[in-house]
């Protein structure tokens, strides 16, 4: 058993073509590989949203002067 | 080199190897960079000459004993003796470890494994900073730069090496050759060392001890990235025979193979860095909430995962695979922090250590049954040849003697600076040293200047 389909290198190199494990699955792997992509922007957008809010409640007046003199 | 596709093969193998190397210098530029970015301004310059000393001392050492190691100890000491004739053309008195036109290729690859020699001493480097003495670091950088790693090397990182062999160990890029083993190394010494001053609160609170100059650490993971880009083609053996390689693969074609021989392609690796660059930023990124610095530790850590089997998988794969290491590792290394009371300093045990473990575990299943040589009779790749492999690197080789060496510094009393110089900085000497002289030469300066007004009065 072996997972890319090849158990030794003893071959001709000019007659293999692809070598990597679970060949068959690609499309299954672009479905997980999307799928995590598009889970991040979800959890970044969330997460994002919940932190502005909470932000935009938190400046102290003089501090924020202060940011704006520091530039 | 007879015929003209010898010289050719040869001349541009030596040309590869040397940009490599040039690439690799960025590796340390990186780690430089980082490190002075993480301290305080009180010990930049320690921080940074306890870095740069890690280039002349590990090269020196490397050039008389470590690279005759890789050769002469693949199988030695448990399946066999030391193997004297690989290594005699390697011994620093051989006349191919020197201008010699009859070999064109020594020097470059001798340089390639010492610039993974530099990284390894400097990955120990930054987790120790801000109390440790240099001239202990040093004698660790040596030890793991030209003495513990290579030895590693020789045997899962050699076409010959008794872990291919009998453990099927599958490493292409150093997940554990080089990380595991440097934050294993890294962990033993800072148990023995302890946390900077401060960093834990009375009841063991861990405290946040923030970089100083974020922007320098930024700029320095950048170049860490590049650099490794420089390593992983270093890892490969760019052209090759079948004749070449001297194994079971049969026909004509000519390839590119990882360090074991087997075959590869510079196409795939290239995939794989990127994506696996790509999977370990947007999981650090979600895994830290955002935090800048665990975002940018978590695309090496994703790369040093998907590393093991990144001459093999599909680049969906690497970036999944470097994906699930990173939260693990950033779990871990909070975990560990909490409940041993351990700083370390850069989290370089977390990136490099436990992302190596990480990724060789993983790849012994994703791997299974994929064979590890080209050489008929070698084991096949395998989860229990890669985890014992794992301990190997991280515990065997990597913790117990960075542990065992601190502890006889420690007893010693050459391990950690006193503690009222730590609270001061290590630089103080050297910042009044910096003032006192300002304060001279603006003297005598305006002294001159004054002197010059009254000869022209008169």
């Amino acid at each position: 058993m072996s997972t890319n389909g090849y158990t030794s290198w003893a071959v001709d190199l000019a007659e293999v073509g692809p070598i990597y494990p679970f060949q068959g699955y690609e499309v299954l792997m672009v479905i997980i590989g999307v799928v995590f992509w598009i889970g991040w922007h979800r959890i970044q957008f969330v997460r994002e949203g919940e932190h502005l809010e909470k932000a935009r409640h938190t400046g102290d007046e003089e501090k924020v002067k202060a940011q704006l003199e520091r530039y | 080199m007879d015929g003209n596709l010898n010289a050719l093969t040869t001349i541009f193998t030596e040309f590869y190897y040397w940009v490599t190397v040039v690439f690799m210098f960025l590796i340390h530029v990186g780690f430089c960079m980082y490190e002075v970015g993480a301290s305080r301004a009180r010990n930049h310059m320690h921080t940074l000459m306890k870095n740069i000393m890690i280039i002349p001392l590990v090269t020196v050492t490397f050039f008389f004993f470590g690279w005759w190691i890789y050769w002469a100890f693949p199988n030695f000491p448990f399946w066999g003796g030391l193997d004297t004739e690989a290594g005699a053309a390697n011994l620093p008195w051989a006349d191919t470890m020197a201008t010699n036109v009859s070999d064109r290729i020594t020097g470059v690859f001798w340089a390639a494994f010492l610039l993974f020699s530099w990284t390894a001493a400097s990955i120990v480097s930054g987790s120790v900073i801000e109390r440790i003495r240099s001239s202990a670091l040093w004698v660790h950088a040596v030890m793991i730069g030209s003495v513990w790693w290579i030895i590693d090397a020789a045997w899962g990182w050699h076409y010959g090496g008794w872990m291919v062999r009998i453990l099927g160990y599958h490493d292409a890029y150093a997940s554990g050759v080089i990380h595991a083993i440097a934050g294993g190394y890294a962990l033993g010494v800072i148990m023995v060392l302890g946390p900077r001053l401060g960093k834990f609160a009375k009841d063991g609170t861990p405290r946040d001890i923030p970089p100083h100059n974020p922007w320098l650490l930024t700029i320095g993971i950048f170049l860490i990235y590049t650099g490794f880009w420089g390593f992983y083609a270093a890892c490969n053996v760019p052209v090759i025979s079948p004749e070449g390689i001297d194994g079971q693969i049969t026909g004509v074609t000519w390839t590119a193979t990882n360090i074991y021989l087997a075959p590869t392609t510079l196409s795939a690796i290239t995939f794989n860095f990127l994506m696996s660059l790509s999977g370990g930023l947007m999981a650090a990124y979600v895994i830290s909430k955002g935090d800048a610095f665990w975002t940018f530790s978590g695309g090496l850590a994703g790369i040093i995962t998907a590393s093991a089997g990144n001459d093999l998988y599909h680049p969906i794969q690497a970036m999944i695979i470097a994906a699930v290491g990173v939260v693990i590792v950033y779990k871990l290394h909070y975990w560990v922090e909490r409940r041993f009371k351990l700083d370390d300093a850069v989290g370089a045990v977390a990136v490099h250590g436990y992302a190596g473990v990480v990724g060789l575990v993983i790849s012994g299943f994703v791997l299974w049954g994929v064979p590890s040589s080209p050489y008929e009779g070698y084991a096949t790749i395998n989860p229990i040849g890669q985890i014992t492999g794992a301990v190997i690197m991280f515990f065997v080789l990597g913790f117990l003697p960075g542990w065992a060496l601190a502890k006889m510094q420690a007893a010693a009393g050459v391990l950690r600076i006193p503690e009222e110089v730590e609270l001061q900085g290590l630089d103080y000497a050297e910042h009044h040293a910096y003032e006192d002289a300002k304060a001279a030469i603006i003297e005598a300066d305006k002294q001159e200047l004054a002197a010059r007004a009254g000869a022209a009065a008169k």
